[in-house]
């Protein structure tokens, strides 16, 4: 069951009407123009018990995020694929508006929207994760843990996920006769296969502009919001609108070209963050 | 979610699998007041997908604390039947039926004249009873029905569709076969009359210019789907007038 959330913050009407005017004149209370995200901060390798992990700093949101593997059975119609699992936690530390207990909709919706953008584009090769076809696979489970939250958790996690996703080295491992899967976690030598690099951008409708890279304010007065996943290339991977409000087709069709410009600089920052340019 | 593997899903003629052009719906149906305890009900199927809404409020908040002050509160679960599927599906919430629920309350957040009826709650349910894809765009076009048939004020009529590509090429309304094996699928909410896309999203690949070619099938599309629930809410309306 979904519910119109009552538990909001709450923005001063003022507040609103500095950022609409500031808006019409193409400025931001962050002091940035309406394309540019705020400053990004990528940093792999800050676990060191998991197989990968990254923390983004995007403005003030933080996010982190740890790759776990472990050997377990395939998907029934995929025998010789590994699997992906995405969760997203919005821990309570990190927001006076999340409460702790279980995933609401929008830790799902949030694990939902980067599980698709990385499943569709194969962003990790799954074939390369059988171990024994049929029976043992590799499953690697991306968690995004919300640190602190000001806003566009959806890019933030995105970024980090691709680069601890990058950063994953898997265990060694020995195969016993009996076919069973001894893993020396101390020892990790093979780095996960990465086929294509996949990221988001975030973009608010707030009146009649839209905006990259909403900050939380901006994301609570705004109409709707839209998130569309790139690859490389400039391919859409993947859209969701997010939001209460609506867009018209012509918004749309713009905001997906701005994110298309945008995302250019986050795949900078991943590219010197990760050192594995092509 | 089967995968049909080396089944050609269009043939050399362009045509579908079960017959259609590419830019051919399945049969639609749709009926309202089809239950009886409910404010507003409908059935809506697209081919075999059937989709049953119901629509209750507004009323008194089930729990109070969460009353609005200043307009409605929308709940909406989206919720697939056990045998709705090929394999029994759990009765118990998936993260997708969550996600699905959300993304489907926020179609309707902007649609409906929720400043109205402050203190009060509108609960729009939705069951899969029987699921061959397109369950949520179907399911937002039951829910536009039934909040007709509920005499809720809204700014205007919703229906969904979702194009997909397959063997690379944009088909409209993508069922079950083709969407497990196809290469892209994009759910559309709009509501014409205003020319607002209020649900969005896209599974898949597309170059900027499927994505707008997919966008302007999906359209035009809903454009005939919604003249369709018009025409169904005031057949209805007719006939209750005569009798």
């Amino acid at each position: 069951m979904s519910l119109t959330p009552f538990k909001v913050p709450i923005v001063p009407e003022l507040r609103k009407s500095t950022i609409l005017s500031l808006l019409a004149k193409g400025l931001r209370t962050s002091e940035r123009d309406l394309v540019t995200p705020r400053i990004v901060k990528v940093k792999t390798g800050v676990i060191e018990r998991a197989e990968g992990s990254a923390q983004v700093e995007l403005g003030n949101t933080k996010v982190l995020v740890g790759v776990k593997t472990d050997v377990g059975a395939p998907f029934r119609d995929t025998p010789d694929e590994g699997v992906i699992t995405v969760n997203a936690e919005l821990v309570p530390l990190a927001s006076p508006l999340f409460e702790p207990g279980p995933p609401d909709e929008n830790a799902i919706e949030l694990a939902r929207v980067i599980d698709r953008s990385i499943r569709e584009t194969n962003a990790v090769d799954r074939k390369s994760l059988a171990i024994i076809p049929g029976s043992k696979v590799w499953v690697i489970h991306v968690d995004i843990y919300v640190l602190d939250h000001d806003g566009n958790l959806f890019d933030a996690s995105m970024l980090a996920t691709m680069a601890a996703l990058m950063n994953t080295m898997l265990p060694d491992y020995e195969e016993l006769e009996t076919g069973e899967i001894i893993l020396d976690r101390g020892k990790k030598t093979t780095p996960l296969k990465i086929n294509k690099k996949v990221l988001t951008v975030n973009i608010a409708k707030i009146g009649d502009y839209l905006v990259v890279d909403p900050d939380l304010d901006e994301e609570t007065v705004a109409d709707t919001r839209i998130v569309v996943a790139y690859d490389e290339e400039g391919n859409i991977v993947g859209i969701q609108k997010s939001g209460p409000g609506a867009m018209s087709r012509e918004e749309v069709l713009k905001a997906v070209d701005i994110g298309r410009e945008a995302v250019k600089i986050y795949f900078k920052s991943l590219e010197e963050a990760t050192g594995r340019a092509e | 979610m089967g995968k049909a593997v080396g089944v050609k899903l269009i043939d050399e003629y362009g045509r579908r699998h079960d017959g259609r052009l590419p830019d051919q719906m399945r049969p639609v149906r749709m009926r309202i007041n089809v239950l009886e305890n409910a404010d507003g009900s409908a059935l809506v199927e697209y081919g075999r997908t059937r989709i049953l809404a119901a629509v209750y409020g507004p009323r008194e908040p089930v729990q109070k604390f969460m009353a609005l002050p200043d307009r409605a509160l929308l709940r909406v679960r989206y919720h697939m039947a056990p045998f709705s599927t090929e394999e029994r599906k759990s009765p118990a919430p998936s993260r997708r039926e969550i996600e699905l629920s959300k993304v489907i309350r926020e179609a309707f957040e902007d649609i409906i004249l929720v400043k109205y009826f402050p203190r009060t709650a509108i609960d729009i349910f939705l069951e899969v009873l029987q699921a061959d894809g397109g369950t949520r765009t179907a399911a937002v076009t039951a829910a536009s029905l039934a909040l007709a048939n509920a005499g809720i004020p809204m700014k205007a009529l919703v229906a969904g569709v979702a194009v997909g590509k397959i063997e690379g090429q944009l088909v409209l309304d993508v069922d079950e076969i083709e969407d497990g094996s196809g290469e892209a699928d994009m759910p559309v909410a709009y509501a014409p009359d205003i020319e607002k896309i209020t649900l969005f999203q896209l599974n898949g690949v597309l170059t900027r210019e499927e994505l707008e070619k997919g966008l302007n099938m999906a359209l035009s599309a809903i454009r005939e789907l919604v003249e369709l629930e018009k025409r169904t809410l005031k057949e209805e309306y007719v006939s209750t007038e005569e009798v």
